[in-house]
């Protein structure tokens, strides 16, 4: 476990199941300050849930998760609906209202929570979509933007107010090479700009690894991997290297557990029918 | 024994969707202070839910006033009493058909759309990237709604009846020939305000909190699937009409049945 003197995140000993489904089982993490860090495993293995016990949409079953020196696990509602304000998600939908053109959805936070003068928030506003490359776009509706640009539009809106930490769940899923790029470079470039925590979740590992300092790797709820991209690339563990490496077989096999294939077929049957 | 295990848990189930419902109706009702603060919000939906409800009642009034008309033109004129049918009209629509078919028609139009608005959020996680942008769609989203549907559903039920009884006057009047003084001076002197009207807005301000706490409860608390959403949508439109057939029986026997 990577030692830091004010990590922006902590989780300790966090455990988390749906039903008889174990999500995590005493997770520990920790994210740097100002820093990109990754957190990757296959599909499935909760990587949003860990988003959403950060963001405390979820409560663990055990352990403790700190935000920005407060503790999210034991906070008041009114407290933690105070920290979200200090918190940004990019989720993978873009999660954008519909019924909202863009520019009312980048200053819908701004028109909740603050007093400011309609011409302030039109200029932070413009400002946040110019970052994204989005200015021109200010008076489209979400259905009439492609997904990149949606996408963008979203990571607007969720750094409207400034966060301190930035979450991503998967931004890169599903876009083209070049949206993928820009997402890339804008989420490198508004990190050190705004001087973020950001929290990367995805399985595009070419991808992560290209801009985050520190990857955790988990799978069946346990943390199986974590150190530097390129220490990564070369750790003990036969999983990860699979992972990471992208081998179709290896610990995590081609083939979801199924019954014997001569059985499932029905040639052993038949075989045996044919036999006296 | 199965078929009675079967019986016990939809009984049980039922009960647990109405617990849900109702701790789910002491937040919204907490929310609605700060709702009202917000009229811009409101009135937009007042316009969504009330409005636009407008054409559909105010035809169903009209429809449902000509056959009072014609039905009760029918019964009166065989004790040679036609000049009562203003009020057999009119208490029939105040007291009766005005609430409830107001609330059942609401129900289909605005509920429903207001079921599958919420879900549809819900579904493309509108709603959680409001919570997680610090403001809680309760007091956002559900509230607003739930309150214009409150303002809306009595508002529809007066203009219901006011259309009805107009429409019992053009076929019993005006086609079928009965004394137009008489009609309109036996509603006047036989519909009692405190008795009749005023329990007609109180069953259409329950049917109001009904149908709207019903319609966002149910988006509320859809299952985020496009099979979730169509189920939701129809338990807004089912529970709706059986609450609020359910609950004018009740009313009806606390205030009329002595």
């Amino acid at each position: 476990m990577v030692t830091m003197a004010d990590p922006a995140v902590v989780l300790e000993n966090v455990s988390f199941s749906r039903g008889d489904r174990v999500i995590f089982d005493g997770v520990d993490m920790q994210f740097p300050r100002g820093e990109i860090t990754a957190v990757m495993g296959p599909s499935g293995t909760g990587k949003t849930t860990l988003l959403r016990l950060i963001g405390g949409q979820l409560k663990p079953d055990a352990g403790r998760i700190w935000v920005d020196g407060v503790e999210v696990t034991r906070i008041k509602r009114r407290d933690l609906y105070e920290l979200r304000k200090r918190m940004g998600i990019l989720f993978q939908s873009g999660g954008l209202f519909t019924d909202l053109t863009v520019h009312e959805n980048v200053a819908f936070m701004l028109r909740e929570h603050s007093r400011l003068p309609e011409k302030l928030i039109n200029h932070i506003v413009r400002m946040k979509l110019q970052a994204v490359g989005l200015r021109g776009a200010a008076n489209l509706m979400p259905a009439q933007l492609s997904g990149g640009m949606a996408r963008r539009v979203a990571l607007a809106r969720a750094i409207a107010m400034d966060p301190t930490v930035m979450m991503y769940d998967e931004p890169f899923t599903g876009q083209d090479p070049i949206s993928m790029g820009v997402l890339l470079r804008l989420i490198e470039s508004l990190n050190s700009a705004l001087g973020m925590t950001s929290i990367l979740v995805s399985h595009d590992v070419q991808e992560a690894f290209s801009i985050a300092r520190h990857v955790y790797v988990i799978a069946e709820g346990r943390v199986v991997g974590e150190g530097t991209p390129e220490s990564l690339a070369n750790h003990d563990s036969q999983w990860v290297r699979q992972f990471v490496n992208g081998e179709p077989d290896g610990p995590v096999p081609f083939h979801y557990p199924a019954n014997d294939l001569v059985a499932d077929f029905g040639l052993g049957r038949m075989r045996s029918r044919e036999e006296p | 024994m199965n078929m009675l295990a079967a019986l016990g848990a939809a009984v049980v189930g039922a009960l647990q969707h109405m617990g849900k419902t109702a701790l789910f109706f002491v937040l919204v009702l907490r929310a609605v202070p700060g709702a009202l603060r917000r009229p811009s919000l409101l009135v937009t939906e007042l316009y969504a839910i009330g409005v636009l409800s407008l054409v559909i009642i105010l035809i169903s009034g009209a429809f449902v006033g000509l056959v009072l008309g014609l039905q009760g033109y029918n019964i009166l004129s065989k004790f040679s009493a036609t000049e009562s049918l203003g009020v057999i009209v009119a208490l029939s629509l105040v007291r009766e058909l005005g609430p409830v078919v107001t609330a059942l028609l609401f129900a289909g139009r605005a509920g429903s759309s207001i079921t599958a608005e919420i879900a549809l959020m819900k579904t493309t996680e509108q709603l959680s990237a409001m919570e997680m942008m610090a403001v809680d769609p309760i007091k956002r989203v559900i509230a607003p709604r739930f309150i214009a549907a409150l303002i809306a559903v009595p508002l529809l039920t007066a203009m219901f009846n006011v259309v009805g009884i107009a429409s019992g006057y053009l076929i019993g009047g005006v086609v079928l020939g009965v004394d137009a003084a008489a009609y309109w001076e036996q509603i006047v002197r036989q519909v009692d305000f405190s008795d009749d009207i005023v329990n007609g807005i109180v069953k259409s301000v329950a049917f109001g909190v009904l149908a709207g706490l019903i319609a966002v409860f149910e988006g509320y608390n859809a299952t985020p699937t496009s099979l979730g959403m169509s189920r939701a949508t129809t338990r807004t439109v089912v529970i709706t009409s059986l609450a609020v057939l359910g609950m004018d029986f009740i009313l009806t026997a606390m205030m009329f049945g002595n």
